[in-house]
């Protein structure tokens, strides 16, 4: 059989607006493949570390705690102005980015929002031995949405009582220690046991906020910093929990073993410990101090 | 909209159904052609992501990648650096979760094509390989473009999988739905709903496109018996 006929007979059965749709397929893919490889982008996302090209590594790679969102973008744009550096950060609940980082994640710095899930990272050697920074004390309180017939701020926790409260939003007590510090302070109150069957656990007290904005819960136990941050603030009430009710939520940063550029990283903690970004810091509600071990 | 992370799903979505599709071919062709005794066996790991929760895919992946396993260490030590938390262990991630959506469609395709055929190119003394090229291959050209689409299309809605193997990082693994994942988060509902909406259109426009093209041949077919 001769090989032109093949050919021939195997196009015209395709059709020609079969073959024009096949052509334009493939031009969309091309145009994806280039399209998304634009200059260096190519070598960067491939680098051996995983990080972007950058020759002066002037980059900092930061995993931070939700409750830290709000402050942390305050801070990251003050420090940027101040040192002329890029700061990338990913928020996540502690105990997912304690995983991860276990499993090789390329991150700078660690703000964890307890002080046992960076110990945990030192001890395991993926953290520098002499970097566990408090760099705040966080509280957590009850927060309702504006039109709510709850009134924590009158009530106090008794406010969970409320005949309208069917489902009550925290983070994940598993994995996130604003969640542990709000079962605390329920059990500590008495009330676990009778409310055990409401809570809802966000992934991260960031979820926890979504959901009791949302009206998906009627009220939730946030961190206050979520509770006075600007999508928040003027949306709902809120009353701290008595900090007495909850073990104190003491927050560590470490640098880890693996970052590449510590000069940059310390000073990006010497900024929130002592510099401007302190004042953020205690702007959103956390208690700050001096000391590091 | 965040437009790094929608290049970075396209990246990754072309890359992942281009190696899909390597890998896919092949194996289509074997589950289709195959009369091995436990070949039910290969369909069913191969259908596995399907019914798998992406945490149970996720987090196999991420103890296969971590540096604690011998597959981890061993890249690790063949380029320097772990796989995990990378685009291409994204890469890797989402060639697994992808991989019944290419097999299906092929090897679907592949079994329609008619034995007689595919015979008469034997007895006429082409090669299995030039019999696989140019009988069946062009005969199932539609279930390679079905193939292409659907683990593309896949690629780009993955999230689960991609969350727990790349962990979120902007500019390196935050894809697309993760970025809207992390909008809602930031409680930034402007920010989330555009997003989505996009997100939404851009998935709508694909599907139009494979049900465009599977369309010109059942309305041929209903015009030739009308004629």
């Amino acid at each position: 059989m001769n090989r032109h006929n093949e050919r021939y007979s195997r196009l015209s059965k395709m059709g020609s607006i079969k073959r024009s749709c096949i052509f334009l397929l493939s031009l969309f893919c091309l145009f994806l493949i280039f399209g998304s490889f634009n200059g260096s982008d190519l070598l960067g996302a491939q680098l051996p570390s995983g990080r972007k090209a950058n020759p002066s590594e002037n980059i900092l790679l930061v995993a931070a705690a939700s409750n830290l969102r709000f402050a942390m973008e305050d801070i990251v744009d003050e420090f940027g102005k101040a040192f002329q550096t890029e700061i990338q950060v990913a928020y996540g609940s502690s105990g997912s980015f304690t995983a991860q980082l276990m499993a090789g994640a390329p991150f700078d710095l660690f703000f964890s929002a307890d002080e046992v899930l960076p110990r945990k990272l030192i001890s395991k050697g993926l953290a520098l031995e002499d970097t566990l920074y408090r760099y705040g004390t966080g509280r957590i309180v009850l927060w309702v949405s504006n039109g709510s017939a709850i009134h924590p701020e009158r009530e106090g926790m008794k406010a969970l009582l409320h005949p309208s409260v069917h489902k009550i939003a925290m983070a994940n007590p598993r994995h996130a220690p604003y969640g542990a510090a709000a079962v605390a302070a329920l059990k500590n109150t008495g009330l676990y046991e009778s409310l055990r069957a409401r809570l809802v656990f966000g992934e991260n007290i960031s979820e926890a906020a979504h959901f009791v904005r949302k009206g998906s819960a009627e009220i939730g136990i946030l961190s206050y910093a979520h509770a006075v941050s600007l999508p928040l603030k003027d949306d709902g009430r809120f009353w701290p929990i008595p900090a007495t009710s909850y073990p104190p939520l003491n927050q560590g940063a470490i640098i880890l073993q693996q970052s590449r550029n510590v000069p940059l990283s310390k000073s990006f903690i010497n900024f929130i410990i002592e510099g401007l970004g302190r004042e953020i810091m205690k702007g959103y509600g956390y208690k700050t101090q001096k000391d590091s071990r | 909209m965040n437009w790094d992370a929608f290049w970075l799903s396209m990246k990754l979505a072309s890359i992942t159904s281009i190696i899909l599709l390597c890998i896919g071919l092949p194996l289509a062709y074997w589950i289709a052609r195959s009369s091995w005794r436990w070949k039910f066996l290969i369909e069913a790991v191969v259908a596995l992501p399907i019914v798998l929760p992406p945490t149970v895919l996720g987090f196999y992946l991420l103890t296969a990648m971590g540096s604690r396993s011998f597959l981890g260490r061993f890249y690790q030590e063949m380029t320097g650096s772990p796989l995990a938390f990378t685009f291409g262990g994204l890469v890797v991630a989402s060639i697994f979760y992808s991989l019944p959506f290419t097999i299906q469609p092929l090897s679907m395709a592949f079994s329609a094509v008619d034995e007689c055929l595919i015979q008469n190119a034997w007895v006429l003394g082409r090669s299995r390989w030039m019999t696989f090229l140019t009988v069946i291959l062009p005969l199932s050209y539609r279930g390679v473009i079905t193939a292409f689409i659907l683990s593309f299309a896949h690629t780009v809605g993955e999230f689960g999988v991609v969350l727990m193997v790349g962990g979120n990082i902007p500019g390196i693994t935050r894809t697309i739905s993760i970025d809207l994942y992390d909008q809602v988060q930031a409680l930034n509902d402007q920010g989330a709903s555009e997003t989505a909406l996009f997100l939404l259109v851009f998935s709508f426009l694909f599907l139009s496109l494979v049900y465009f093209i599977d369309r010109k041949k059942d309305r041929k077919r209903v015009t030739v018996q009308f004629d």
